[in-house]
């Protein structure tokens, strides 16, 4: 298949999408670094580490839709390979605090110190290396999904039950990197960070470069997943949706491309993770809450399943309604949220794209 | 056992696992030189104390086209269903020509291997097109790297285009096969049991719902089939039965209650009793 046609497959959404993408990569910077602050079309600072956290969840939908919405494995756990990368890249970012934390010690993050510990944990070692941290991102949540997808779908599990395996992943994990003897800074996580690859995370230009880091690695996310449903392979992983013992009876390994997948969708939202969290500034158990994986089904299902840029329309409307909502009224986002997911479910099975193809007459 | 035994016992590389235990090299086609394609040999399975299968015995030569028929719960589809993997028997042997032991493979190794299924219901995936539906089918390597960046060549278009031919889809390649009749859906079926050129068919109720005309012609894609490779047919339908095949096994509780040519079996008295209720 040629550049172009890989550009074009996801229909008209997918061609709007990107069309996005580019205009975010030129607007967001020139609005921000090109504008004097007090110019009417500034866009505030906050503004723009908001839409790159947006953007980076947007990423973590369309992983979470590349299996959901094409494979119909329902994980209510991605948030735990989000976090996992989140948690990679946090490690490399309190290496680099080194003697400006606040006991000054070169070697060792502040709470280690604040502990008696004496020295660094043998799993703290090269994360000072920022391609260390990088392959990090990608090995942590690929060899837990390997894992855990191997024994899941050689067993067969699937369905409802494989989604409450998920949750018990995620919640397990959530308790476990709580415990201060994990080394991972306990229930206040890993904050406090200073710069990355020696810029400044306060600096206005890092927070650009980060939100375009963001862009570039949601487009190419996006086309990796185009190219994948595109191929035999996702003709595959869509037959193994429909019906999984024909699939199995042609001689296909179901478990192996179930897996295959499972462990891609989980590098993506490793991707997503560690681009979240130098925006966000601090990573922490609370990431791996069972309720924000539930969270992030809801924005693939309200911007409309099996379709890649309706989730991360999803992941933009939702989010964009959260921040406004826990500003506006705190008490009643998650009311909000579960009448959303309901309302959707039964009135826009296809979600919001659904509903705009609907509208066209065509599809889009 | 003393310790050290043990520990060596545990740690025998060709018997740890039955991964590590599996031969390199399958045979990669059946071996049919005794002019046997499937041995079936006291099969038995039961399902909460119910014998599905009794101690089935059965053998079907290379190339022959076999009918099975029988009354509901004797036991037709859960042979199908030890044959393709799908069930493992509690006692017996199950071997595909002389070398596959169908009880130590699953089922895509025994579709690999090739034995291809038509199920009861017909199974075709419907939200891919008639033409997707082929090209799954497909004969050929089925990993996922090969998958991810496989392409059709000239060769494998002519074939599915062959296949579209041969059931009569020509016209809908690229309607979804969801919204084909429920016989055109049975026709898919078939076809992609052609597309993976399988040496033994199992087709299971072919003309259920078919119209006459369909019927007949369903009819003679089987006989046509026969020869080059073997086909099953499990049906109920006694006057397509009689059209197609030469010889028929009548199941009865699990077992075999006569076998023969279909003039044979209809003027068995045995059969008469249990199947026609005389």
């Amino acid at each position: 298949m040629t550049p172009r046609s890989l550009l074009m497959r996801g229909g008209r959404g997918g061609a709007i999408f990107l069309a996005v993408m580019a205009l975010l990569a030129v607007v967001v910077p020139v609005l921000n670094l090109g504008l004097a602050p007090d110019a009417a079309l500034h866009l505030p600072d906050y503004w723009v580490t908001l839409l790159g956290k947006y953007l980076s969840y947007a990423l973590l939908a369309i992983a979470i839709d590349l299996i959901w919405g094409y494979c119909g494995i329902l994980s209510l756990g991605h948030t735990a390979f989000f976090a996992l990368g989140g948690y990679a890249m946090g490690m490399y970012l309190m290496r680099q605090i080194g003697t400006r934390g606040m006991y000054g010690n070169a070697e060792l993050p502040d709470f280690m110190v604040f502990l008696n510990w004496e020295a660094l944990p043998w799993y703290w070692w090269g994360f000072d290396q920022f391609w260390f941290a990088m392959l990090m991102v990608l090995l942590a949540p690929g060899v837990l999904a390997f894992a855990f997808g191997w024994l899941a779908f050689r067993s067969r599990v699937g369905g409802v039950y494989l989604s409450i395996i998920t949750q018990a992943l995620t919640y397990a994990l959530m308790l476990a990197f709580f415990r201060n003897e994990m080394g991972f800074g306990g229930n206040n996580g890993l904050t406090d960070f200073k710069d990355i690859l020696g810029y400044s995370l306060q600096s206005q230009h890092t927070r650009v470069g980060l939100f375009l880091a963001t862009v570039v690695a949601l487009t190419l996310g996006y086309l990796a997943c185009r190219y994948i449903t595109g191929s035999r392979f996702g003709r595959i992983i869509e037959a193994i949706r429909d019906a999984e013992s024909r699939t199995r009876f042609i001689g296909y390994r179901v478990e192996y491309y179930k897996l295959a997948l499972f462990t891609f969708s989980a590098m993506l939202a490793g991707i997503a993770g560690a681009l979240y969290v130098p925006q966000v500034g601090i990573i922490n158990p609370g990431e791996f809450s069972p309720i924000n994986s539930i969270e992030a089904v809801v924005w693939v299902a309200v911007g409309g399943r099996g379709t890649l840029y309706g989730a991360a329309l999803g992941a933009g409307i939702v989010n964009y309604a959260k921040t406004w909502f826990t500003t506006a009224f705190p008490e009643i986002w998650l009311y909000a949220l579960g009448a959303l997911f309901v309302a959707v479910t039964l009135a826009l099975p296809r979600g919001v794209v659904g509903l705009l193809a609907r509208r066209k007459g065509g599809t889009a | 056992m003393n310790l050290r035994e043990t520990v060596h016992e545990m740690t025998r590389r060709d018997k740890v696992f039955d991964f590590v235990n599996r031969p390199t090299e399958r045979p990669s086609r059946v071996d049919i030189s005794h002019n046997t394609i499937l041995y079936l040999e006291d099969i038995t399975v039961s399902f909460d104390g119910f014998r599905a299968l009794d101690a089935l015995t059965l053998y079907i030569d290379a190339g022959e086209l076999r009918c099975i028929i029988g009354p509901n719960g004797a036991g037709k589809t859960t042979m199908m269903d030890v044959i393709t993997g799908k069930t493992r028997p509690e006692a017996g042997q199950a071997w595909f020509g002389q070398t596959f032991n169908l009880l130590r493979m699953d089922e895509p190794e025994i579709a690999q291997a090739g034995i291809g299924r038509k199920f009861q219901k017909p199974t075709v995936f419907t939200e891919h097109t008639v033409f997707e539906n082929l090209e799954l089918s497909l004969a050929g390597p089925r990993g996922v790297w090969h998958t991810l960046f496989a392409r059709l060549d000239g060769a494998q278009r002519d074939r599915i285009a062959e296949v579209m031919e041969i059931i009569g889809l020509q016209d809908h390649a690229l309607q979804r096969a969801g919204s084909l009749s429920h016989g055109q859906k049975q026709w898919l079926e078939i076809g992609m049991l052609l597309m993976q050129e399988p040496q033994l068919l199992l087709v299971d109720e072919p003309v259920a719902g078919m119209t006459p005309q369909e019927t007949e012609r369903t009819a003679e894609l089987l006989t046509s089939l026969a020869g080059k490779r073997s086909v099953v047919v499990v049906e109920h339908d006694m006057a397509f039965v009689r059209s197609i095949s030469r010889t028929v096994t009548v199941l009865h509780e699990g077992r075999v209650l006569a076998e023969g040519s279909i003039d044979a079996v209809q003027n068995d008295s045995e059969v008469r009793r249990v199947y026609l209720g005389e």
